[in-house]
């Protein structure tokens, strides 16, 4: 026990005596929670937009002022032919246009479902849904005002709440994405860079020649790494909270049970892809390329995993950051128990287990 | 006398026919040989001879590809267990923690062998003491030679019954050498068997028995004395003015079965026996230089070109 106590001591002294590493290992998720929160942001405001009015009427008058009214669009210009619209957009002016049919009024009145088209610049995909879709809310609001209005019968009313994010804040999706990728970086890329340069520099035969059981190399490589990586966690759920007032709805408890399960997650897989490179750059390139990237993609942090093909899909199963960004969405921000996030406590439980029987089996006790 | 007394004294380690390769290169060629307790073993060798595969077999590190090694009765394959407590091993590169100062190394090194650097202080003080002034200095710091007295103390600070080097003396200086070489003596002293391989075939005199090794094989085997003394081919120390075309003119005369530069003479060997005022005569007339060439003893280097260049042909 004494011996490794003296390991755990070892790697300790690596870590802090390398203030570099460790500077980019504390200041990394500090600043990676707050250039996502300030820069990445899904909400649109004062996008110009120009408007094409055939009708002229009261009615299309006052759906204009409505949309103007609110602080997304602001108005470039009215527009009087339809050949000016593509010119606004090869100008790069505006965002999206709106063209309201001729006779607008008069075919409402009469119940024949006037249309308004939205043109939208989608050189720029999520913009142009979210623009448009700014656009459907207000119209249908609109709907439902006149519907009112004009005591008719009938008719459906359309009521759209956005539960649990109502003002569709971003914090909500990239706090518990940084965690992911810091928890991922820290855990499995500092890991796997760890125990490669123990190999490198030749203190690993020195580490097999001696009595200490591989087990307790592996575990005292990794134990100082589950703390820096809690404390990475904290650090983000902190600033989370109160810099970008993210609510954590659920059980504290809960939420760090599963958040340490996914640093022994991606230790184990730090562990593995230790025992198949020889050496700090194979790990470090490894880690990158084949942890960071597939979870930043696949994990449905920043591409929504449902609008992916089904393949990628499949694909996306296996990563074990899927399935904690699932749980840590729901115990933060829905607030659920242990019972609805069972299913993905038990996967992620299920693939630690299996990469830590891959590492002992595949943990040389030799060279070669 | 000695050598019977040597064959009574059960054998400390003992190899039998190991081989070794690696898919289609054969590091290691049915290699058998014995080490007796207290003993200082060289493995004296070119680079790629085998030499380090070699003491990583034995180590326990590697597994032989056939054949059979053990240390004081324990199986290197079987009981590597029990062999990692008694083994001592002090690898060829500097491997110890570099931004771990030279006292933590050392507590280090103790502490994960379940012992105390207080309780075998005794065993390392003497080359200790030599950097302890530098205890808190990083290990990565060091100089050459102090890093390498910081590893033999790391490699002995848990009492090993057996020491294995791996060419301890690559990259260090001239001074370092020597006094790595007296600690050796000085922990033979101690009953430690000693292990130690080095591609510097002037140290093999300072083993007591030594395996010379070439591609994988074992050639001979044999105190250093012994293979000095049965050095049989002529030898001549040649000097001349023009060193290098003297060189090259000597290999060149027909009587020549090697020369090679020897500090400031050339050694030249010779497919028979000559006077060496006639060999001299000999070989002005053919190089036209004025040189001076007497008959002298073989060293042992001399006697590992001859058997390098022999097993080459």
């Amino acid at each position: 026990m004494k011996a490794f106590g003296a390991f755990i001591r070892k790697e300790y002294y690596h870590i802090i005596r390398d203030p570099r590493s460790l500077l980019i290992l504390i200041g990394m998720p500090i600043v990676q929670v707050i250039l996502f929160g300030f820069a990445i942001t899904n909400e649109i405001v004062d996008a110009k937009i120009s408007i094409l009015d055939k009708s002229k009427d009261a009615v299309t008058q006052e759906i204009s002022n409505k949309i103007l009214s609110t602080k997304y669009f602001l108005l470039s210009e009215y527009l009087e032919d339809s050949k000016q619209i593509a010119q606004s957009f090869k100008k790069g002016e505006i965002k999206l246009a709106l063209v309201f049919e001729d006779g607008f009024a008069e075919k409402l009145h009469k119940n024949e479902n006037p249309s308004i088209q939205i043109i939208t610049d989608a050189t720029d995909p999520n913009t142009a849904a979210t623009l448009s879709n700014y656009i459907s809310r207000i119209l249908v609001d609109y709907q439902g005002q006149i519907a009112l209005n004009s005591f008719t019968p009938g008719g459906i009313k359309v009521v759209t709440r956005m539960e649990y994010n109502p003002q569709l804040k971003g914090v909500y999706l990239f706090v518990p994405g940084t965690i992911v990728i810091i928890l991922m970086l820290i855990s499995a890329m500092m890991t796997s860079i760890s125990i490669a340069r123990e190999k490198e520099k030749g203190t690993m035969e020195i580490l097999l020649v001696s009595p200490l059981k591989p087990f307790m190399i592996i575990v005292g490589k990794v134990i100082p790494y589950i703390f820096l990586s809690l404390t990475n966690a904290i650090t983000i759920l902190l600033l989370g909270v109160f810099v970008f007032g993210l609510p954590i709805r659920g059980n504290y408890f809960l939420l760090f049970f599963e958040i340490t399960l996914f640093i022994i997650t991606s230790l184990s897989l730090g562990i593995f892809i230790s025992t198949k490179v020889k050496t700090q750059q194979e790990a470090l390139l490894i880690s990158l390329m084949g942890l960071m990237l597939p979870t930043i993609i696949l994990s449905g942090f920043i591409y929504p995993l449902e609008s992916m093909p089904k393949l990628l899909q499949y694909a996306s199963d296996v990563i074990p950051a899927k399935w904690f960004l699932i749980m840590i969405r729901n115990i933060m921000i829905k607030g659920v128990d242990i019972r609805y996030i069972l299913n993905e406590t038990l996967i992620l439980l299920g693939m630690t287990v299996l990469l830590m029987m891959l590492s002992i089996k595949s943990f040389k006790i030799r060279l070669e | 006398m000695l050598n019977e007394n040597q064959l009574m004294n059960k054998a400390f380690v003992n190899i039998n026919k190991v081989s070794k390769s690696y898919g289609e290169v054969q590091a290691l060629n049915d290699i058998n040989f014995s080490v007796d307790e207290s003993e200082l073993f060289g493995l004296i060798g070119p680079d790629g001879a085998g030499k380090t595969t070699l003491i990583r077999i034995l180590i326990t590190m590697l597994l032989p590809s056939s054949g059979s090694a053990s240390i004081n009765g324990m199986d290197v394959v079987k009981d590597f267990k029990k062999l990692r407590h008694l083994i001592g091993y002090m690898p060829g590169t500097f491997s110890l923690y570099e931004d771990l100062t030279v006292a933590e190394n050392l507590n280090f090194f103790a502490t994960i062998f379940n012992t105390t650097v207080k309780n075998n202080y005794h065993l390392i003080k003497d080359i200790y003491q030599q950097i302890e002034p530098f205890k808190d200095r990083r290990a990565g710091n060091l100089s050459g030679g102090m890093k390498q007295k910081l590893a033999l103390s790391c490699a002995l600070i848990h009492k090993p019954e057996i020491l294995f080097l791996d060419e301890p003396t690559t990259g260090i200086d001239a001074v370092s050498r020597v006094e790595l070489w007296d600690m050796l003596k000085e922990l033979k002293k101690q009953n430690l068997t000693i292990i130690v391989s080095t591609p510097y075939m002037d140290e093999a005199q300072l083993c007591d028995r030594v395996a010379f090794m070439q591609k994988g094989e074992v050639m001979e085997i044999n105190t250093p004395q012994q293979i000095v003394e049965d050095f049989d081919t002529p030898l001549y120390a040649v000097k001349g003015n023009n060193f290098y075309n003297l060189l090259l003119d000597l290999r060149k005369m027909e009587l020549t079965k090697t020369a090679f530069p020897f500090g400031d003479s050339i050694h030249l060997t010779t497919f028979e026996k000559y006077d060496s005022a006639i060999l001299n005569d000999l070989i002005m007339k053919f190089t036209g230089q004025r040189t001076h060439t007497e008959r002298i003893n073989a060293n042992i280097e001399d006697c590992f070109m001859e058997k390098m260049l022999r097993n080459e042909a």
